[in-house]
């Protein structure tokens, strides 16, 4: 995990996880049938992390909120390690996070991402593209009247 | 003279029992569920995870379940709940300009690149009840027209900015105050009203942006944009050494854009209120833009009318309805002791008003 686009990529499959719903993470984390053996470096811990707005949008930080988060960390066999910081309280959504990203580290790293990230990451996309679909139907067409000129 | 009683724990235990037993309500009809309260009573989950402080839809769902619906006492569980939670960092500043916009509207500029999108808004239904919804009836689908998912609308007072219309924001990198950590101190910076706003008591936000349009610190207020929609949060995470997106959460975001004359130290612009609030709540992040605005008058040189929504102590003071919650209903607990005192003297004071009406007849 030195270059960029081994960060990218990490920072891209942490995200489609974090994002997932938690129960279709499990669901197709159990019919993808991997069994990993690994011992916990953290087990799941829930806590909060404050959410940060900028002034005017554009502007310096300002304290917006916090949200709930579940971290954890945990080690194959074979010594990768594998993190999770996924919003909500979900412990077991968290570990099956962190084993699908040590996972992706390893040579399953294609079984993962055929099961697990591409049928989640087509939810998400299919649920965004759900809203915006319906925005897009809300959008004002404005058009002007013909004046009585003549 | 101080004298300590005990008793009330039988009448507390059943008190508490009866309350759950109310909470429930008649047995024949189904008892709500989370899940229903998230989905279908969503403005109030919103409402409880802003001013709680914390995003969390099922925990808010949950709080307003125990509350029986008492909004503010949802709120008190929420912030209770928050206090238990270690603090694992903070995120980086949401990028608004990103956000995947169910609603998006300007009030500024008719013709806007992305334009006007209304969103499941009330704002154009005739408020007549409808009773169709007493009788169950299912929802149609939404209509959809062909779209992107992650088409970006950029901000309207960006066009503003090109012609340095608009006063730019200033940046800076320094860690945010945070009136969770430190007491409020005045004066306060922008960043910590911002924060007491977001998280204010909706009523009074709303009460205080309004007595600012009715003259009270009038500073003529457009709504350049308002936008509603998810952004990702994106938080650093140490053993990693970058940053994540630990989800996508669903903000409210105001600005207004503010007629401006300038002043000694600032030239003829538009300046900025600002809102942003957690979840869906429009009217809440259009009041505070108009507070934030009326509070700026001292950075910006204008003059202090004496108007509240210019006080920053009077608003900030006043706006959290936890604060002012426990402190207004504390006087229903016991003040036997006080007002024992109180009566002595009320009797003291009648015994020598008697006394000395009766020497001067």
């Amino acid at each position: 995990m030195n270059t960029d686009s081994e960060t990218l990529q990490r920072q891209a499959w942490m995200a489609t996880l974090a994002k997932s719903s938690a129960d279709m993470l499990l669901e197709v984390w159990q019919e993808a049938g991997l069994k990993p053996v690994f011992e916990w470096l953290r087990t799941p811990e829930i806590g909060a992390v404050m959410v940060r707005g900028a002034m005017g949008g554009t502007g310096a930080a300002f304290n917006l909120g916090e949200m709930t988060v579940t971290r954890c960390s945990l080690r194959l066999q074979d010594g990768v390690v594998g993190h999770a910081y996924v919003a909500g309280r979900d412990r077991k959504k968290a570990e099956i996070s962190a084993l699908c990203d040590a996972l992706m580290q390893t040579d399953q790293a294609t079984a993962v991402r055929e099961k697990i990230l591409d049928p989640l990451k087509d939810a998400t996309l299919a649920a965004r593209t759900g809203t915006a679909q319906k925005a897009a139907a809300t959008k004002v067409d404005f058009f002007t009247l013909v004046r009585g000129e003549d | 003279m101080y004298v300590a009683v005990k008793g009330g724990e039988a009448a507390i235990e059943n008190a508490h029992s009866w309350l759950d037993e109310i909470r429930r309500g008649d047995t024949d009809v189904p008892e709500l569920g989370i899940a229903q309260i998230r989905n279908q009573l969503a403005l109030a989950v919103d409402r409880v995870m802003a001013e709680g402080s914390l995003y969390d839809p099922d925990l808010a769902a949950l709080a307003i379940k125990q509350s029986r619906g008492d909004l503010i006492e949802a709120i008190f569980l929420i912030r209770a709940y928050r206090t238990t939670l270690p603090r694992f960092g903070s995120s980086r500043p949401i990028k608004t300009e990103n956000m995947a916009c169910m609603r998006r509207i300007s009030a500024t500029f008719k013709d806007v690149p992305g334009g006007q999108v209304l969103g499941p808004t009330f704002d154009y239904t005739h408020r007549l009840l409808d009773f169709k919804l007493a009788a169950e009836g299912s929802a149609e689908p939404a209509l959809k027209a062909p779209a992107q998912a992650d088409e970006v609308k950029p901000h309207i007072t960006s066009f503003l900015n090109d012609e340095g219309l608009i006063q730019s924001e200033p940046q800076n990198d320094q860690t945010p105050p945070d009136l969770t950590r430190e007491p409020l101190e005045l004066p306060a910076s922008r960043a910590l009203r911002l924060q007491a706003l977001t998280r204010g008591d909706e009523g009074f936000v709303l009460g205080m942006g309004y007595s600012t349009q009715r003259g009270y610190g009038r500073n003529h207020a457009f709504v350049g944009e308002l936008r509603i929609g998810n952004v990702a949060v994106e938080v650093d995470i140490p053993e990693l050494g970058f940053a994540v997106e630990i989800a996508d959460i669903e903000i409210t975001e105001c600005e207004t854009v503010n007629q401006f004359t300038g002043s000694k130290t600032e030239p003829p612009q538009f300046t900025r209120g600002y809102g942003l609030v957690f979840g869906q709540s429009e009217r809440k992040a259009i009041s505070m833009a108009l507070v934030d605005r009326a509070l700026r008058w001292k950075e910006l040189g204008e003059d202090d009318t004496g108007a509240p929504a210019q006080d920053e102590e009077f608003v900030l003071y006043h706006c959290d309805n936890i604060q002012a919650t426990g402190f207004v209903e504390h006087i229903k607990l016991p003040h036997y002791v006080d007002f024992q005192a109180e009566l002595e003297l009320v009797r003291k004071l009648r015994r020598e008003a008697n006394a000395a009406r009766e020497a001067a007849e």
